[in-house]
């Protein structure tokens, strides 16, 4: 171990724990071994100290890279598959990165960037490393617009909420997120992947919905983590019959009753929670006990993350928030105080709290304002109902009325289709202020998901 | 079915979804005694723009918005095809 006893991923990884496994569609690499190989072609040395850019076509190598630096490198910049490269420059110059590891070396020929280290596949022999430093994860925001904001956390930060939780019971996981691990939300799991002794399965953009729960299947993955967005798709692919894992978690959207007990019936034998996180935040906490929103007692000191709701917003503060914004003109990530605020609004009811929806996604029906996630929450309660998204609409008279698309559950008989519309205004007149009653309801095949798994909301 | 009856079948349908109770709908009852507020208004309005294809009242920018319920119909018979 290292001086001042920093843990970096090498050191949750060894030989003791045999049978590990990392893959991907197309390729299978045993954790048991990786210690002694490289992803680098073996010029891990070179990075030492250097502030790395992590830009790779695929999930598996950028994992093995992560192994491989981390402890190594003084910062890894992980870049998402949809990074629009039009912004690698502005990113580069604001993280000081002056190294990219790649598997397109052939790109970076003309580039500002002094060291450029090819990954490659099949891994090779190597020396073990050992571990020198600790190295600064930087993530990239997935907000719609504009160059994304750099988000500065430690080994120690993103892995708080996983060794607070403690070892899982039973045999070691067989983790798989529908995520990719370049984001908050995947890296989450990778992270639980490597520090529960565990092997984990990547998700595959090529691959179809049915392909990747049979190899999901096949691998024997028994934790699995999506947004909602990831689970409506799955229940409506029907590919979700053949499939069992022992727990099923829910991250990065709302999580609604409906999305809630619908995988509640699709999997009778899985405990199905859902985490609240965010990039910037967190891990905030878990909720296990299968209804919707959060029990009020979470605010205030819990496991040592603080929160509390000011002006509607949730604010969380604790060792497992980013450290800092990163770039020269990097806002403050959070107050005075050390108060990260999420930006999302929640809502007292009884003796729990809500969440309502963004405080960015807000739109405006009249001059009043009206989260959309509050009235898609209703609309999915209908049983025939999978997946909805509300939006503002443009109206001549009002200024702006909620239309609604949604998705009903396959094989719906289209008699019915007049009958449901019925059914779905009446529950939203019920349940919600007449201005937020959708005003007309579409029946559509498909809503668009976002490469970050959220439905897209581009004009919200 | 002719556009006039397609426009009174929304009306109705919207009447009762919001549960305004409708006088006998002529051509020269004021858009203010129907009963319907903004909001009806604009719901009809986007329902019939899904119907037809067409918002008469968008089309161009300094369209009077109609007094009366004739007046309304007639703004979506007049639409050129």
């Amino acid at each position: 171990m290292s001086p001042r006893e920093i843990f970096a991923l090498r050191d949750h990884l060894g030989a003791e724990l045999t049978g590990r496994i990392l893959s991907d569609a197309h390729h299978v690499v045993s954790l048991t071994e990786i210690l002694s190989q490289t992803v680098l072609g073996g010029r891990l040395r070179e990075l030492s100290g250097r502030a790395v850019l992590l830009k790779l076509s695929d999930q598996l190598r950028s994992g093995l890279a992560m192994i491989e630096l981390d402890g190594i490198a003084r910062r890894m910049l992980l870049c998402p598959p949809d990074l629009n490269p039009a912004y690698l420059e502005a990113l580069i110059a604001d993280a000081d990165i002056d190294a990219v590891v790649t598997d397109e070396p052939d790109r970076w020929g003309e580039a500002d960037v002094s060291l450029v280290v090819t990954a490659r596949l099949p891994l090779q022999t190597t020396a073990p490393a050992k571990t020198e430093r600790a190295t600064e994860w930087l993530m990239l925001t997935s907000g719609t617009s504009g160059v994304p904001k750099i988000v500065g956390h430690t080994l120690e930060a993103l892995t708080g909420a996983i060794l607070a939780e403690g070892p899982a019971r039973g045999p070691a996981p067989v983790w798989a997120t529908f995520y990719d691990i370049r984001r908050y939300g995947g890296l989450q799991i990778f992270l639980r992947a490597v520090l529960s002794g565990g092997s984990m399965v990547l998700s595959d953009p090529h691959e179809t919905l049915g392909d990747h729960v049979a190899r999901l299947n096949a691998r024997g993955v028994s934790h699995i983590s999506g947004t909602p967005s990831h689970w409506r798709k799955l229940l409506m692919s029907g590919s979700a019959a053949q499939f069992a894992p022992r727990y099923v978690r829910l991250s990065g959207e709302i999580a609604d009753q409906a999305v809630l007990d619908g995988l509640r019936a699709a999997f009778p034998n899985s405990s199905v929670g859902h985490a609240y996180a965010s990039t910037e935040a967190g891990v905030g906490f878990a909720v296990n006990d299968g209804l919707e929103g959060f029990p009020a007692d979470y605010l205030g000191d819990r496991n040592g993350v603080e929160m509390k709701v000011v002006d509607g917003s949730l604010r969380i503060r604790s060792t497992r928030t980013a450290h800092a914004y990163i770039g020269r003109n990097a806002a403050a990530l959070t107050d005075d105080d050390g108060f990260v605020d999420s930006g999302d609004i929640v809502k007292l009811r009884g003796d729990r709290y809500y969440f309502i929806g963004r405080r960015g996604g807000i739109i405006n029906i009249g001059g009043l304002k009206v989260h959309p996630e509050e009235i898609e929450a209703v609309i999915n309660r209908h049983d025939d109902v999978r997946m909805s998204r509300a939006k503002s609409r443009r109206s001549p008279i009002t200024g702006g009325i909620v239309v609604a698309d949604v998705i009903l559950a396959d094989g719906t008989d289209q008699a019915r289709v007049k009958e449901i519309r019925e059914q779905i205004l009446d529950q939203c007149r019920a349940q919600l202020a007449s201005h937020k009653v959708p005003a007309v309801i579409r029946f559509v095949e498909a809503l668009d998901v976002t490469p970050a798994g959220k439905l897209a909301r581009t004009d919200a | 079915m002719s556009v006039r009856s397609r426009v009174i079948e929304a009306i109705q349908q919207i009447a009762t979804e919001q549960h305004v109770t409708l006088p006998a709908l002529s051509d020269d009852l004021s858009l203010h005694e129907t009963g319907f507020d903004s909001l009806a208004f604009a719901i009809l309005v986007a329902r019939l723009e899904d119907e037809t294809g067409v918002d008469p009242f968008t089309i161009s920018e300094d369209a009077a918005f109609p007094a009366t319920v004739g007046d309304f119909v007639r703004a979506y018979e007049n639409v050129p095809a």
